[in-house]
């Protein structure tokens, strides 16, 4: 709605043409991303394993998520006897639809208009950072539903896992983020990326504006939230077969697969933006001069963004391959013991540095 | 457009109202009280009131609703038996409670100035950018109000604690 108020002068078919068109390309981006980085996945556990991951299919393996994608597509659909079907069915499809939703408030680029409207943003909306966590928060649904409808204790205590876990760390994380909107001024994330977007690397929220140690528990309570290690105690193997997905067969599964991925993309797409001043150089406007050209300048903003999404999600892997297992109770006492009033204080300190510096 | 939403999501939201009272499994009906809660939140959007609908969506679906699902999860809820209900309660009861709504309506609606009828909206100018508004106005004119709110709430929470904690 705010979209279209604030593009009124551009005629609405072509408004609603150009909005289907980016709906339809950032989804297919997004899909094949989220393919392409369980691969990335595999192969660099693979090389800090000491072995090749996946190699055969394609050059260098790169046919392997469609290889993953045409198995997962064919194996038999099990519909196991007692569950509770409706629940069933829909828990994978709230995960996944949650997970993909969010994307559409990030702007991944320079603001670039063709006829008006831009085009590296789907929606940009005045309050883009809590429609993400709102949506974040609705597709805790997905999993605690699928537990339950499981009718399995292993899927029920994987649920369980899950939603206390993703309750408890919701505080953190939304609340780290409290310094950054403090700084910006603003809940739209375009703001928000240009407020950093002064001197490059040192008004990046997270070095020039001292925003660390919000980052710090950030990322932390982004690793909780996505059930990604070492916080992956929802799908503990060792413990609970696998979770809340043990029961779920071939699309299904996939489904939920594809929304554990995508929520890690969404989570480095908000750390990019919140920290690491979202599409913006890190050498500033040094070189704006040799950029000749409204494309070329696109193109190195987008260029920017996708190199900060990639090294989060390589973060998010090395740390996969590299730290064991929390404990259940040592996870929720690091949540609500450590991370919160630490993200507290965060909030204290960086208000009051800003209420001295304004006076 | 804005009608098209108005009767679109208040159509969900009443439809869910009713599954949540007809539904005979706990589960069912909280998510249908979901489904209530984020077409409320998709209506106030419709309205400009968008931080309004972003608290709805962030507090009540994806918080309290959470945690009425997982206390249903947790203790195992079954499924419920319906009673038929007593004769009184549909012959006094329906037309009774009908009575009342109307009476309520009509005097917040007639007498809303001697009421002294203090909606945050009235204070608010623009219906754009509303985020900044409400804030200036929750921590400057209703700031008494919004601190006694909060110290309500931690009273709640104390109280909470006190009740769950194990005796030793």
């Amino acid at each position: 709605l705010r979209d279209t108020t604030l593009t009124q002068q551009v005629p609405f078919l072509t408004f609603l043409l150009i909005s289907v068109i980016k709906l339809l390309v950032v989804f297919v981006i997004t899909l094949t991303a989220v393919a392409y980085t369980v691969l990335l996945e595999r192969k660099v556990i693979g090389r800090m394993q000491n072995r090749w991951g996946p190699s055969r299919t394609g050059p260098f393996g790169l046919l392997q998520p469609l290889a993953d994608g045409i198995k997962l597509f064919l194996k038999e659909d099990m519909m196991p006897l007692a569950v509770e079907r409706p629940l069933f069915l829909l828990a994978p499809i709230i995960a996944l639809t949650c997970a993909m939703v969010s994307i559409a408030v990030v702007p991944f680029g320079a603001v670039t208009l063709v006829k008006g409207v831009d085009i590296f943003q789907v929606a940009n909306v005045n309050i883009g950072l809590l429609v993400i966590l709102g949506i974040t928060s609705i597709g805790v649904y997905g999993i605690a539903l699928s537990g339950w409808s499981s009718n399995n204790k292993y899927s029920l205590l994987g649920s369980l896992r899950a939603t206390s876990q993703m309750i408890s760390y919701e505080l953190a994380l939304g609340l780290s983020l409290v310094g950054v909107v403090l700084r910006a001024g603003s809940l739209n994330l375009r703001d928000i990326v240009d407020s950093q977007s002064a001197h490059g690397l040192i008004s990046w929220n997270i070095f020039g504006g001292f925003q660390i140690v919000a980052f710090c528990i950030y990322l932390m309570s982004a690793y909780a939230e996505t059930n990604r290690a070492p916080f992956d105690l929802p799908e503990a193997e060792t413990e609970l077969v696998a979770g809340y997905h043990t029961e779920y067969s071939s699309m299904k599964f996939a489904m939920f697969f594809m929304a554990e991925y995508a929520n890690m993309i969404t989570v480095s797409c908000v750390a990019t933006l919140l920290f690491f001043g979202g599409a913006t150089s890190p050498f500033g406007h040094l070189f704006d001069a040799h950029l000749n050209g409204p494309i070329l300048h696109a193109a190195f903003s987008l260029f920017w963004f996708v190199f900060k999404i990639f090294s989060f999600l390589f973060l998010y892997i090395w740390v996969r391959s590299t730290l064991p297992r929390f404990r259940y109770d040592q996870l929720m006492s690091f949540g609500w013991k450590f991370l919160l009033p630490v993200a507290m204080a965060n909030i204290i300190v960086t208000s009051l540095a800003m209420a001295l510096r304004a006076r | 457009m804005q009608l098209a939403l108005f009767l679109i999501f208040g159509l969900i939201a009443v439809a869910a109202a009713l599954n949540l009272l007809l539904q005979r499994h706990p589960i069912n009906s909280a998510l249908s009280l979901v489904v209530v809660m984020m077409s409320l939140a998709v209506l106030y959007w419709s309205l400009g009131a968008e931080f309004l609908a972003a608290a709805q969506v962030i507090v009540y679906s994806g918080a309290i609703m959470v945690l009425f699902v997982f206390v249903i999860m947790l203790l195992n809820a079954g499924e419920e038996e319906h009673t038929r209900g007593s004769r009184a309660a549909y012959l006094a009861g329906f037309p009774g409670a009908a009575a009342i709504f109307c009476l309520l309506t009509f005097v917040f609606l007639s007498e809303r100035k001697a009421l002294g009828a203090s909606t945050i909206g009235e204070y608010l100018t623009g219906a754009v950018a509303n985020i900044t508004e409400i804030s200036t106005v929750l921590f400057t004119r209703l700031l008494l109000p919004f601190e006694v709110t909060s110290v309500l709430i931690l009273v709640a929470i104390l109280g909470a604690v006190v009740l769950a904690r194990k005796e030793h």
